[in-house]
């Protein structure tokens, strides 16, 4: 379940992990006091209820931790959002298009494949489109998502930690074979990279200039 | 029991055996008797209900195994969206206020009718017309409607199957909706029994208040969208469809605006129904009344300002996502609120482990379940990762059937012996109880963890590393389903055959106890004058018991 892949997977988990330790915390809280509660008031220990209308203090208490608590939780999603959405300088420009029932990508030479190819450790931004209706482009491994809709541009961006490939999932339901529109991200070292990028050009007859590491780094 | 005396009301039978203009069924379906209505809201949604799970079986099914298991992707497809729109609009947005709020609202508050009882028979016609058109549309050619239950634009322009007739439904539902909230409100404000002040309310009728005012005021907007996208399908006007320059994420804003205080709607009578039974079988008051009075209208006002948290994915501004995400935060405050409340209204009761109480207890664990799932959702980070997978679906079904549900469970147990004047054997409904509560959790804890593996919502197929999680889950669905089944069994042997039934079984102080089971024809032949809250039990306190 917790794979650490792309720079969100590792924020994401802990903050996903740190809500589930602090919700689990006190529901076994809430139910053994529950159940405390009904055997040791049950009506034969405790035939004489104390008819408690409420308590001030208590209630300003337990409107108030769990407002810290909550904003607490707040400002780490939030926090985890801005990672997300704040892409860096020299990130690969890669157009994604959507349509029933596949996925189209499209490289800054005008080089379009059906795989996601991608040098391993570079940004990348995938420009979002859709051709037809709503799609969202998800890469569980990463913990991003990012619908595609006609007639509006999304953005996301990640980079890969290491040589290996992932899942792409369209998330947003988009009618008959929407469980199918599924395509893979490949991770490639530079080098590897490169020679596929290369050789996937020449036999589209696109120019070929070199992206990745080498664009990034030229002026 | 708590009282020895069996009501005049058990022998005969109460509003049963009124002589209206009508007899048969007519004396039914054109009667403007509240309960009357109420009774018919009850067996037309339980029909649904049936169905409706009926559906969420089969698709469980089909989920058993990668690939095919039983049927094509296009049935999946329909099951999912029928399944979807009967347990919404058919099920839960009307399974407590108008079954439970029209049987009950005029009696908890002394009154001998709703303010608009002719208004109260329309909003039922209304109810079963749209319920019948979306059957209808089902069978129409071009097959039923494949969109889920949201009609996301632009796929419910494109699509070829039923939309128009399953929108229309939804549309009709709506103002079936809107008079019944237009009702309860007048009734509220207007036919309390002289001495009930605000505060004296029962804390269910606080919550139908509370839902009424949702009810009046977003279910047009809904009403209005459903138009425009029928609007669109007829004349290509181009408001949402991107291809004639339209704006689809204009229709996901106008969709939630309603359906996010729809979500409302369905759980807060179910919040009404836990501080209705807690007391009574804790034998002392409520803790916190007033608390969990606010709560109710506070979770009322917040939620229909946190629509947009369905829509994290769309591409929203900053300010968007901030307001949205703090807000959804802001809003789960009341909520807990009142499970704090709740749990301190055991504190020092005098506690009856009985069938209503045991469905509150699954309630109660299974609305934080949601409540705290909701917390994870609404963090921007996680949110992101689990939009539109099994998580949402799980959080959904944990608040809406492990809340609500389960509420309406309990519901039907406590006032069971009011409204027909029978008791129901303990045995058979305790099995109930067990299997539901287990068969409901292993149903859908499963879905969490898929959904935070990755598996998108709405999907035919899935790959082969969920398939463990699926059967699960799948296996639990089987158990509830027997739970749900004995429990309708043993309710309706307890119709043909139970005991007759005490006025008061629980020894409840709200004033529907004070008629007899089941109550006559205008409730109370003199309007009661209320002396004291809604849940004095003080007569128990330092006394010997008197009744045990």
């Amino acid at each position: 379940m917790f794979t650490g892949a792309s720079p969100f997977a590792d924020y994401v988990d802990t903050t996903f992990l740190l809500i589930v330790g602090i919700s689990a915390l006190v529901l076994v809280g809430l139910v053994v006091t529950m159940i405390y509660f009904i055997f040791r008031y049950s009506r034969k220990r405790n035939p004489h209820p104390s008819n408690i209308e409420g308590n001030v203090p208590l209630e300003v208490a337990w409107t108030v931790i769990p407002l810290v608590l909550f904003m607490g939780m707040f400002y780490m999603g939030w926090e985890g959002y801005r990672k997300m959405t704040d892409v860096p300088e020299g990130a690969i420009p890669i157009k994604v298009i959507a349509r029933m029932w596949s996925w189209t990508f499209e490289y800054p030479n005008g080089l379009q494949t059906d795989t996601l190819y991608v040098p391993v450790k570079e940004p990348v931004k995938l420009a979002l489109k859709s051709l037809d209706v709503n799609h969202s482009m998800y890469i569980p491994a990463f913990r991003i998502k990012k619908d595609a809709i006609p007639n509006r541009e999304n953005v996301m961006w990640f980079s890969t930690p290491e040589v290996q490939s992932y899942d792409i999932a369209c998330a947003e339901y988009c009618g008959l074979r929407h469980a199918y529109m599924y395509t893979r991200l490949v991770a490639l070292d530079a080098t590897a990279f490169d020679a596929w990028y290369q050789d996937r050009s020449a036999k589209a007859g696109k120019p070929y200039t070199p992206i990745g590491a080498k664009a990034a780094s030229s002026p | 029991m708590t009282q020895a005396t069996v009501s005049a009301g058990a022998r005969s039978r109460g509003f049963y055996g009124e002589k209206g203009k009508y007899s048969g069924i007519r004396g039914w379906i054109f009667s403007t008797d509240h309960k009357r209505i109420g009774l018919l809201y009850l067996v037309s949604m339980a029909g649904f209900f049936l169905l409706a799970v009926t559906f969420g079986v089969l698709m469980r099914l089909e989920m058993l195994s990668p690939g095919k298991t039983i049927m094509e992707p296009q049935t999946y497809n329909t099951l999912f969206t029928l399944h979807g729109i009967m347990m919404i609009f058919l099920f839960i947005i009307p399974g407590l206020p108008a079954v439970f709020g029209n049987f009950l609202l005029p009696l908890l508050i002394g009154a001998r009718d709703v303010f608009f009882p002719r208004l109260n028979l329309l909003s039922w016609w209304l109810f079963i017309t749209g319920g019948l058109l979306a059957l209808v549309s089902v069978f129409l050619p071009g097959g039923a409607a494949d969109t889920g239950w949201t009609f996301y634009v632009p796929y419910s322009i494109r699509t070829n199957t039923n939309v128009l007739p399953a929108l229309f439904a939804a549309f009709i539902l709506g103002f079936s909706s809107i008079l019944t909230g237009l009702n309860f409100i007048t009734t509220i404000h207007r036919m309390r029994a002289p001495g009930m002040g605000w505060f004296r309310m029962p804390l269910f009728v606080w919550s139908l208040y509370a839902t009424a005012w949702i009810q009046v005021l977003a279910t047009p907007i809904i009403g209005i969208t459903l138009l425009l996208v029928a609007l669109e399908r007829w004349f290509g006007v181009g408001i949402f469809d991107p291809a004639l320059g339209g704006d689809p994420v204009l229709y996901q804003h106008l969709f939630w605006i309603y359906s996010h205080p729809a979500v409302y709607i369905m759980i807060l009578p179910g919040l009404g129904v836990a501080s209705e039974i807690l007391p009574v079988f804790a034998r002392r008051t409520i803790f916190g009344y007033k608390f969990i009075a606010f709560s109710s209208v506070a979770i009322a006002g917040l939620g229909s300002l946190v629509w947009a948290h369905h829509m994290f994915t769309v591409g929203m501004s900053y300010t968007g996502m901030f307001v949205f995400s703090l807000l959804t935060f802001l809003v789960s405050i009341p909520s807990a609120i009142k499970i704090f409340n709740w749990i301190a209204t055991l504190y020092k009761g005098s506690i009856v482990l009985d069938v209503p109480l045991l469905f509150i207890l699954s309630f109660i664990v299974q609305f934080s379940i949601g409540g705290f799932t909701g917390l994870m959702l609404g963090a921007l980070a996680v949110n992101i990762h689990v939009q539109d997978t099994y998580f949402v679906v799980g959080h959904f079904h944990y608040v809406m059937f492990g809340g609500t549900g389960f509420a309406l469970f309990a519901a039907i147990h406590y006032w069971f012996p009011k409204m027909f004047g029978k008791m129901y054997r303990k045995g058979p409904a305790v099995l109930s109880w067990i299997l539901a509560t287990l068969g409901f959790n292993t149903l859908y804890m499963p879905f969490f963890f898929l959904g935070y593996m990755g598996m998108p919502r709405r999907y035919y197929d899935y790959l082969p590393e969920y398939q463990s999680f699926h059967v699960i889950a799948t296996v639990g669905s089987w158990i509830l389903v027997l739970g749900i089944i004995i429990m309708i069994v043993n309710l309706l042997y307890a119709l043909k055959k139970g005991a007759p039934a005490l006025a008061n079984p629980w020894g409840g102080k709200t004033l529907e106890w004070t008629v007899p089971s089941p109550p006559p024809t205008e409730n109370f032949a003199t309007i009661p004058v209320v002396t004291t809250g809604p849940y004095d039990f003080s007569e128990y306190e330092q006394r010997p018991a008197e009744h045990s």
